[in-house]
């Protein structure tokens, strides 16, 4: 835990919600923080809260408890137009209503820094033609949104993300029902902006990618933080096991740059019947 | 970019050759009629010479009728590309929402009251006050429901405070005599037959002010086209553009419908054309659906008053019987664009 981080990047204290109505808190009291160089992946079984926290984080829902903060000001605080400057959001659904380029989606991330009047500017052109290099759609960019790749599309809208020039991006599910080159693109890319000294915070159920590229782990279960710190400390077997309901192994990876990178391996029910208990598989 | 460079120089042809077109089709629209003349005779006329009898039918008779249709047009399809945008779906139209059914209630209504001859302002000042009920009606119910106005739950509200309208209106009509039914139901299929200056001077102040703040809120509408959630994460304040989206688009609806009745189809397909043409960039299409449709509802009306001169078509039927095999068109190509 970087407590020390202080008023840097994201910060949740205890963080609760629950839905008007609702008799349950869908989060119940989540610690989180995630500043600026640092990559934070929030993990969890489905429903375990991990788009809730998100939506707290960024201020679109209001914790019912507890802080969520940006910057060191509650995240439902922020003007909209003053978050859009600062963190570029991938929302896990999106799906244009209408026909429209990949230039021109790309080009929407300078509505912050535009408004509804302003004429885009050289500097605007730059950062929208420095996004489209980053994330390698530049070559894209008169092709029609809808004729893309869904590979291709994750990449054109974290293109927008990157064209707010922000100093952190937050992102739903970035990965989901990609194939592994996609995949792996988008990590790469998110892996590159935190080493430029961008807070990135994003949810997944990659746990082995998760481990692989983000500096931490945050992982939910139920609402609640069920561990919390690096890789090696969050994907332990008996941990994951427990959360996720099902048995694993946790294997160790040895790369180059950060060695024992830990590695889930979920068991087939027939490895179990035949093997230990799964405490003692670690 | 170049490429983008190149896309702005498209729209701006675009756009003046959409503008060329509507003054060219007010034009060609003032020129025929009952009494044949020129177009220099239109022109002269125009400034106030030539034969007076032609002056007097240019001036006061086709000229305001032809504007008044180049306005209603673009508002038309100026409201179209609103709530399209807004509603996030491309089957909204002007009238989706009951704009239209609340002014018939109150032209109906003004109809039944027998107050056909008692003032001139009346029937539409009925008709006025009928839309600006039912555009306060679906604000107030989709704001009830729901605090950040769901359009969903707009449309449905729409849908809902338009179907009780008709449901009022078939009310009204079953207790008429012939001839008022027959006027309400003449009111109702739209015609620019009563246009006058006056109307002109209403309806160009509807579009000014409505069409012009519609406009700004272009950008905005292209960070909806892509996703609401997106919109709000790129800062749009997406309530309070929805909330300026319905009431101008709901004005333009409404302004037409008063000065000429319910003309379907322009508002609809005319933002689709212009779209599949060049392009959906909402800072080129608000402009560009308004000179459409400006350039089309004259002609549109000029051919509901030659088809079977001395008598009239009702416009609205026009614009269908010209739009829909013109749309059809359109939308093959585009399919052949897609495969090729």
């Amino acid at each position: 835990m970087s407590a020390a981080a202080g008023a840097r990047g994201w910060r949740a204290r205890d963080a609760r919600y629950r839905y008007p109505g609702g008799t349950t808190d869908v989060l119940a009291g989540a610690d989180i923080d995630a500043g600026p160089g640092e990559m934070v992946a929030i993990l969890g079984p489905n429903g375990a809260g991990k788009s809730t926290l998100l939506k707290l984080l960024l201020g679109v829902l209001e914790p019912t408890g507890g802080a969520a903060e940006y910057e060191g000001t509650a995240a439902a605080r922020w003007r909209p137009v003053e978050r859009a400057r600062r963190i570029g959001v991938l929302p896990q659904h999106e799906e244009p209503a209408f026909p429209v380029t990949v230039g021109e989606l790309v080009a929407m991330g300078r509505y912050p820094h535009l408004g509804p009047w302003r004429r885009p500017a050289p500097a605007d052109r730059a950062a929208v033609a420095s996004a489209l290099e980053r994330c390698r759609v530049a070559e894209l960019a008169g092709r029609p949104f809808a004729t893309l790749s869904g590979g291709e599309r994750q990449r054109a809208r974290l293109a927008r993300a990157l064209a707010q020039e922000p100093e952190a991006l937050a992102l739903d599910e970035p990965t989901a029902s990609l194939d592994v080159a996609h995949e792996m693109e988008i990590w790469e890319i998110l892996r590159d902006e935190a080493a430029r000294g961008f807070a990135v915070l994003l949810t997944t159920h990659h746990l082995n990618l998760a481990a692989r590229y983000a500096d931490r782990l945050v992982l939910l279960d139920r609402g609640r933080v069920a561990a919390s710190g690096t890789p090696g400390e969050v994907l332990r077997a008996e941990i994951v096991s427990r959360v996720y309901g099902w048995p694993v192994r946790v294997e160790e990876l040895a790369e180059p740059h950060r060695p024992g990178v830990p590695q889930v391996v979920p068991l087939r029910p027939i490895e179990t019947h035949n093997s230990l208990p799964i405490e003692e598989l670690r | 970019m170049k490429g983008s460079r190149s896309t702005g120089a498209r729209h701006g042809l675009a756009l003046a050759g959409l503008g060329v077109a509507a003054v060219a089709a007010i034009l060609l629209s003032t020129r025929y009629g009952a009494v044949g003349m020129n177009l220099a005779e239109v022109l002269a006329a125009i400034r106030g010479s030539g034969d007076p009898a032609t002056v007097t039918i240019v001036r006061e008779l086709r000229l305001p009728r032809a504007v008044l249709a180049a306005l209603v047009g673009g508002a038309l399809a100026l409201s179209g590309a609103g709530f399209q945008a807004l509603l996030r779906n491309p089957l909204a139209e002007p009238y989706v929402l009951g704009v239209s059914s609340g002014a018939a209630v109150g032209a109906v209504a003004w109809i039944a009251a027998g107050g056909l001859a008692i003032a001139r302002f009346g029937l539409p000042a009925a008709a006025l006050a009928g839309a600006l009920l039912a555009i306060a009606l679906v604000l107030r119910i989709g704001s009830r429901v729901d605090r950040g106005l769901d359009v969903r739950v707009l449309l449905l509200a729409g849908v809902v405070t338009g179907s009780f309208f008709t449901a009022c209106i078939l009310l009204l009509l079953s207790f008429q005599q012939a001839d008022a039914f027959r006027s309400a139901v003449f009111w109702m299929m739209g015609s620019l037959a009563g246009a006058t200056w006056g109307a002109v001077a209403f309806m160009g102040g509807v579009v000014a002010v409505g069409g012009a703040a519609l406009v700004s809120l272009a950008r905005p509408f292209n960070a909806l086209a892509v996703g609401e959630e997106t919109a709000g994460f790129l800062g749009v304040p997406v309530d309070r553009v929805r909330r300026a989206a319905y009431l101008l688009a709901s004005g333009l609806a409404a302004g037409s419908v008063v000065v000429a009745g319910g003309i379907g189809f322009v508002g609809l397909v005319i933002p689709h054309a212009v779209r599949i043409l060049w392009g959906g960039e909402h800072r080129f299409l608000l402009p560009a659906a308004f000179l459409a449709g400006a350039a089309f509802l004259p002609l549109a009306d000029l051919l509901a008053r030659l088809v079977v001169a001395p008598n009239e078509l009702p416009l609205g039927v026009v614009t269908s019987f010209i739009g829909v095999p013109f749309f059809v068109g359109l939308l093959r190509r585009q399919a052949r664009g897609i495969e090729a």
